[in-house]
């Protein structure tokens, strides 16, 4: 079953912008989906109308079989949506935001007292659950919002560039949560601009670039498609010039760095060789890029106007 | 789903709001209408003598109570919901699967409970000045829910509006305040010129201050089943209305 499916949905603003060019897309139960695309795609537009944030022009959107527009409350009731900006009241107590939250889907006091203090352990915010919440940090804002849609227990939970400012530390451990939430049942669709996020987390992908998907695979299949990465090679010993290595490209950073570029056929262990016959010895090396981060920059620079491919 | 924890979830958060900050939300009405009635009630009232019968002071009771009343059920719809919308925490209420009706019931009933509860304050004040004895406590507290509904109702159209702070300053300080003291609280209609008297009856506060003093002391210049129509014409108009700006999501949706 689809967790979420859009059909020809297209969106134009009041002053003519036309931020949804009509995208189809479907997320199946269970996934752990990544939305991409650079800033002003229409990643927004598209979580603005699936969460009722945003009416929409044309098209549908069905979430769990549910039409948004013939099933409003139903379809609803399955969405729990983390925005990219705090926007809970910041003069109340970090535990009335979660209460009234379970409020507004129907949730009986007594079990929204339960899932509260079930959301709010698991994001760590136990202790802090009668803070006023303009005193915490921004970490702690970004884990209440996240705890506040959850305490419904969402079967659908958007995360619009949830880690967007916070420290790698709360980075971190709000991946682990995340693929916690994810094995629990709950589908996730993540928007984010931290690529190696989108790669070490989700399993399918699809890219929107001006209003339209450009892409939309699994990301191991994406990811195979990157025929070329890059290295840098830390050296034990300075070297005066890059050395020659028919198929790769090879770039002298410093004498004791190189850049190389290398054919996925070519091979590590095979460069390595080439390198040690050359008396070059490497002592650690490291991706460049993000391999995803390469293949986003490849997809969205070869399609400017976001043509369909 | 169940719409009825929704709403008292809605209107419960209400109260705890204006209840939190009661300085700025109980307090000054208690003061300002302590001070209107010992100074126009008390010192210039009785020099003014009576009005249709009635000493000023019981004669103006019923108009400060419910200008208290219009007043604070207008102003706490217009800035909770307007805080909510600048706040971005609208989107809590828009995402969740509660129908408008519900929103709207929810902010409204909020202000109406504020509404009530300072007129309550204002009318033991007054008992510090007059002694009325209420003349028909169904036209009473009838009127007086129904003009915290119009204005709890005026002020959640005006908070979807607002676009600004100054937006929801304006309607208050520039109409509401000047329609109230020109409704009749602290003069007969009879009272004035004849075109001034003309155009007084397209005043809908004159109404409903004329029937609630009709309620608590037995004086009216209007007929009493006029102020309720106008009334319920002027509930149903503002409810469909607001209905449709939550519908088309004016002001709270891109």
């Amino acid at each position: 079953m689809n967790a979420l499916s859009l059909r020809n949905l297209k969106k134009t603003y009041n002053n003519g912008l036309e931020a949804l060019k009509g995208i189809d897309l479907d997320v199946e139960a269970g996934d752990f989906f990544a939305l991409l695309g650079p800033n002003g795609a229409g990643k927004s537009t598209a979580i603005g109308i699936i969460s009722s944030l945003i009416n929409e022009t044309s098209g549908s959107v069905s979430i769990f079989g549910h039409d948004l527009r013939r099933e409003r409350e139903k379809a609803k009731s399955c969405i729990g949506l983390v925005p990219q900006e705090v926007n809970f009241n910041q003069f109340d107590t970090v535990k009335n935001i979660l209460l009234n939250q379970a409020g507004y889907y129907g949730t009986p006091r007594k079990l929204a007292l339960q899932r509260t203090e079930y959301c709010l352990k698991q994001m760590d915010l136990w202790d802090k659950r009668d803070t006023v919440s303009r005193r915490l940090s921004g970490g702690m804002k970004r884990r209440v919002m996240i705890a506040r849609a959850l305490v419904h227990a969402p079967k659908l939970l958007i995360l619009d560039e949830p880690t967007a400012g916070v420290d790698i530390e709360i980075r971190r451990s709000m991946w682990k949560m995340m693929q916690e939430v994810n094995q629990q049942g709950t589908t996730i669709i993540l928007t984010t601009h931290y690529l190696e996020e989108a790669e070490s987390l989700c399993r399918n992908i699809a890219i929107i670039n001006h209003g339209r998907i450009v892409e939309n695979s699994d990301m191991a299949g994406l990811l195979a498609r990157l025929h070329v990465e890059h290295f840098v090679l830390d050296l034990a010993h300075p070297i005066a010039a890059a050395p020659v290595i028919e198929g790769c490209q090879i770039e002298r950073i410093t004498d004791r760095t190189l850049n190389v570029a290398i054919p996925k056929e070519h091979g590590l262990n095979k460069l390595f060789s080439q390198l040690t016959a050359q008396n070059i010895e490497v002592i650690s090396l490291k991706n460049k890029t993000n391999r995803l981060e390469q293949l986003f920059m490849d997809l969205i620079d070869s399609n400017p106007t976001g043509d369909k491919r | 789903m169940n719409y009825s924890i929704a709403f008292r979830t809605i209107v419960i958060k209400e109260i705890f709001r204006f209840i939190r900050i009661w300085p700025q939300t109980l307090l000054p009405p208690a003061i300002t209408t302590a001070l209107y009635f010992l100074i126009f009630g008390k010192l210039i009232g009785e020099r003014v003598g009576t009005i249709s019968g009635a000493s000023y002071m019981d004669y103006i009771v019923p108009g400060i109570i419910l200008m208290s009343v219009i007043s604070h059920s207008y102003a706490n719809v217009v800035s909770s919901f307007y805080s909510t919308k600048f706040q971005r925490n609208i989107e809590e209420l828009l995402v969740a699967p509660i129908p408008n009706w519900v929103i709207l019931g929810g902010y409204v009933s909020g202000g109406i409970i504020r509404g009530l509860l300072v007129g309550v304050v204002v009318a033991l004040i007054s008992l510090l000045f007059s002694d009325i004895k209420i003349n028909n406590i169904t036209i009473t507290l009838s009127i007086m829910v129904l003009t915290a509904t119009v204005f709890a109702l005026a002020g959640f159209i005006n908070a979807i509006l607002a676009e600004s702070f100054d937006d929801i300053s304006i309607i208050p300080n520039f109409v509401l305040t000047p329609l109230s003291y020109l409704g009749g609280v602290f003069y007969s209609v009879d009272m004035l010129p004849g075109v001034w008297q003309s155009i007084s009856m397209g005043n809908p506060i004159l109404y409903m201050i004329n029937a609630f003093r009709y309620g608590l002391i037995g004086v009216t210049d209007i007929d009493i089943q006029m102020s309720f129509i106008i009334t319920g014409g002027f509930i149903i108009t503002l409810t469909l209305f607001s209905l449709y700006l939550l519908h088309k999501g004016v002001g709270i949706k891109n």
